[in-house]
């Protein structure tokens, strides 16, 4: 057991320090969706220019070939020094890994380079009004017409659909077969008129997740990813990705807010309050808990090329913390915590959907019981 | 990085877990607690593997492995319940090692190491593992600051019968008898915590593995109980809390060995953690197994009884929450 970090590992962190600290993105503006994105476009750009905006993925496609743990040093650091998340990040983590695993030799070339450079934006087109955590049931209906699918049905609570240039769409291509076997996946180009992005506002007051409303799109046979009725599986690698190095981002974040609230805590005295003490106490044994155990869980991967029980628990166990970090920010800061414009009255509503993005608590937990503990189904 | 054991220690924590299978079963442990002994030959032979000495220095007759490696052979005596005073001997030698004199060392070390003699460990006042049959105590004031070593016969020591007869206890006060030790009692302390700590993960290990056999096989509506969405998220988080303090246990063993400036933090985050999964892990352990589980005649019991214990030796979560927000609050000031 070994929990420092390897020369090489050292090497690349502060290589990634030195390059951080010329190159700070300064502060994130505050409340208004296009001005955000914008920023985070530039910070893109900016980690692109320098060769850091995919590390982890193959050098062949513009990454480095990180390891697991240079990849969760990267996001630690990114999280330490207080970077936004670049613009794509659903294309960065998700889309292309998956055309990585899935595309043909002509996707890759097409889709993975403007990834990067953060010059055409993904969102993930999953959800439903009617499959959510049941996302197998997608309803949305693609036919085929010649070297077309023509789409139609709509998908929710996408995040970033008003930014983005292409969808990763999971629809159905033959009603007949069973469930999870009539969906195939698609890279759908979201400029055209047949599909309308509708913001929806979040509790928070802002719109980072939309409705799209698709009425006949016309996707080429081309733009299918995988086979004709694998879209189950090749979602599957997607979601697989959902968290990866992400993870260790949330978690320095985490961290960062409990040092505030401490910090806090001993500038108004709170801190000597026996209930506040505890409550603190527990929020320090869980983030440092969460933070070991994503490691372990990286080692477990690095090691025996599958992921142990532990790897299952550090979403839910983030989501939670968040929540009941946020929520005894409350006890601490006193009732101006709840006032609008206090940072931690965003932070608390904000982390009400880390419970439910990304897959459900109770979903978790049902996979953690029935795959990782073997538990019958009913 | 490699947060996994190596090969050397994989290998001492599966022969640990073998030999404790065949050795220390269910049934034995049921019934020496029954009959309030130990059964002298299993310590017989974990004293002629090493055990209580596998963390003293060679020089002084022990194995010359580190904390991590006596962690793994508490959690696998954890995960038998083994009836052994291995955790008081070795948090004993620990302690000595860590902050005793030479001639501290060498009067006890050895004996210690060579199981001639056991050993017991806590703080004043409190409930010792172990101490009423032991032969030297050592004996932590309760501010945490002070040790000191005394032979059993010169302390002032009561038996203690505890809700947990698969273990000896007694409390113990140090009366005239003893010899201060010079080092640093708290580093002493977080040793044994950490060991503890160790031994808390395997019992929660154990109360996992066997309500999840026992939720698969009994039925009621028609289907097994563990396919019950409430029980499922029960053993669900019955996992949680046992790999949680497992990562922060194994950190906690490797700061002992290799990286002391970690080691007050991280043996408050081990034994905070551990106290909370075992006490949470193995009541729901019985939760689990309906009217079965509160019988003597089940086994869950002798988990839950233990972990109870074990929590409450050294300080519990609550104690080593308030630690860990007073580190905090100190490093915040100081930035
Ligand atoms: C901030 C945010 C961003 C998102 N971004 C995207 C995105 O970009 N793209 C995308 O496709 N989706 C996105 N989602 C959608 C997200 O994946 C879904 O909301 C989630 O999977 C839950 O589905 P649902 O909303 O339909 O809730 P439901 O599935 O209807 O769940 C309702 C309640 O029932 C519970 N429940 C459902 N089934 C079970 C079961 N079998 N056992 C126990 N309990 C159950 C759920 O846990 C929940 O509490 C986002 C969501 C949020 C909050």
């Amino acid at each position: 057991m070994d929990l420092t970090f390897s020369k090489d590992e050292v090497e690349f962190r502060d290589e990634l320090r030195e390059w951080l600290a010329e190159n700070s993105p300064g502060e994130e503006p505050r409340g208004d969706e296009d001005a955000i994105f914008a920023f985070r476009t530039g910070w893109q750009r900016s980690l692109y220019d320098s060769g850091w905006a995919a590390v982890h993925w193959p050098q062949e496609y513009g990454g480095r070939d990180a390891t697991l743990m240079e990849s969760a040093i990267f996001f630690e650091e990114m999280g330490r020094a207080g970077a936004p998340l670049p613009a794509n990040v659903l294309g960065l983590l998700l889309a292309g890994p998956t055309i990585m695993a899935w595309g043909t030799p002509e996707q890759k070339d097409r889709y993975l380079t403007p990834i990067l450079s953060a010059e055409e934006i993904w969102c993930q087109g999953f959800s439903e009004p009617e499959a959510g955590s049941d996302l197998a049931a997608v309803k949305t209906r693609a036919v085929r017409d010649g070297d077309d699918w023509v789409v139609t049905g709509q998908k929710v609570w996408t995040s970033g659909a008003q930014f983005s240039k292409w969808c990763m769409l999971v629809a159905r291509t033959d009603p007949e077969a069973s469930k999870h076997k009539g969906l195939s996946y698609f890279l759908m180009d979201m400029e055209q008129e047949a599909v309308q992005v509708r913001p929806l506002v979040q509790i928070t007051g802002e719109a980072e997740f939309n409705e799209l409303f698709i009425e006949e799109a016309r996707i080429p046979h081309e733009n299918m990813l995988g086979e004709e009725g694998n879209g189950w599986i090749v979602a599957l690698t997607t979601l697989m990705n959902e968290r990866s190095g992400l993870g260790f981002f949330l978690q320095v974040r985490l961290r960062q807010l409990l040092d505030k609230l401490v910090a806090e805590a001993v500038a108004n005295g709170s801190i000597d309050d026996p209930v506040i003490g505890q409550s603190l106490g527990d929020m320090l044994e869980r983030t440092e808990t969460l933070r070991l155990t994503a490691y372990r869980g990286l080692s477990t991967i690095t090691k025996y090329g599958q992921p142990g029980p532990e790897g299952s628990l550090t979403k839910w166990l983030w989501s939670e913390t968040n929540q009941m970090m946020t929520q005894l920010a409350v006890d601490i800061v006193g009732p101006q915590a709840l006032h609008k414009d206090n940072p931690w009255a965003y932070e608390l509503l904000r982390a009400r959907g880390n419970s439910i993005e990304g897959g459900t608590t109770e979903i978790l937990k049902n996979i953690i019981a029935e795959r990782v503990m073997g538990l019958p189904r009913k | 990085m490699e947060f996994d054991f190596t090969e050397d220690q994989h290998e001492i924590k599966r022969t640990a877990k073998d030999l404790l299978g065949k050795r220390s079963t269910v049934e034995r442990v049921r019934s020496a607690a029954e009959a309030a002994t130990y059964e002298e030959s299993l310590w017989t032979e974990l004293v002629e593997l090493g055990w209580p000495g596998v963390a003293i220095s060679e020089e002084h007759g022990g194995g010359g492995l580190g904390v991590l490696e006596l962690a793994t052979l508490l959690e696998e005596s954890g995960y038998a319940l083994a009836n052994s005073p291995l955790l008081a001997t070795a948090a004993c030698g620990l302690a000595i090692q860590e902050a005793g004199s030479d001639e501290q060392k060498d009067e006890w070390l050895p004996k210690l190491a060579s199981g001639e003699i056991t050993g017991s460990f806590g703080i004043e006042g409190q409930t010792f593992p172990d101490a009423p049959d032991s032969d030297v105590i050592v004996v932590i004031s309760e501010d945490g600051a002070t040790g000191t070593v005394v032979a059993t016969g010169d302390a002032d020591v009561v038996e203690d019968v505890t809700i947990d007869p698969t273990r000896r206890y007694g409390t113990v006060g140090l009366g005239e008898g003893g010899d201060a030790l010079p080092g640093d009692a708290s580093a002493a302390l977080a040793l044994a915590a950490v060991i503890t700590s160790a031994e808390l993960v395997g019992v929660c290990t154990r109360a996992l593995e066997m309500t999840v056999e026992y939720v698969k096989d009994r039925k009621q509506f028609g289907h097994p109980v563990g396919s019950f969405q409430a029980v499922q998220h029960r053993a669900a988080q019955m996992l949680l809390h046992t790999e949680g303090a497992r990562s922060v246990t194994y950190y906690a063993a490797w700061a002992a060995d290799a990286d002391r400036t970690l080691l007050a933090e991280a043996s408050a985050l081990a034994k905070s953690s551990a106290s909370k999964a075992g006490v949470e892990v193995t009541a729901s352990a019985i939760q689990a197994h309906g009217g079965i589980g509160f019988t003597w005649e089940a086994n869950v019991h002798w988990f839950y009884k233990r972990a109870q214990l074990d929590a409450a030796y050294l300080g519990g979560t609550k104690t080593h929450r308030a630690r860990l927000t007073a580190i905090a609050a100190a490093a915040s000031g100081s930035r």
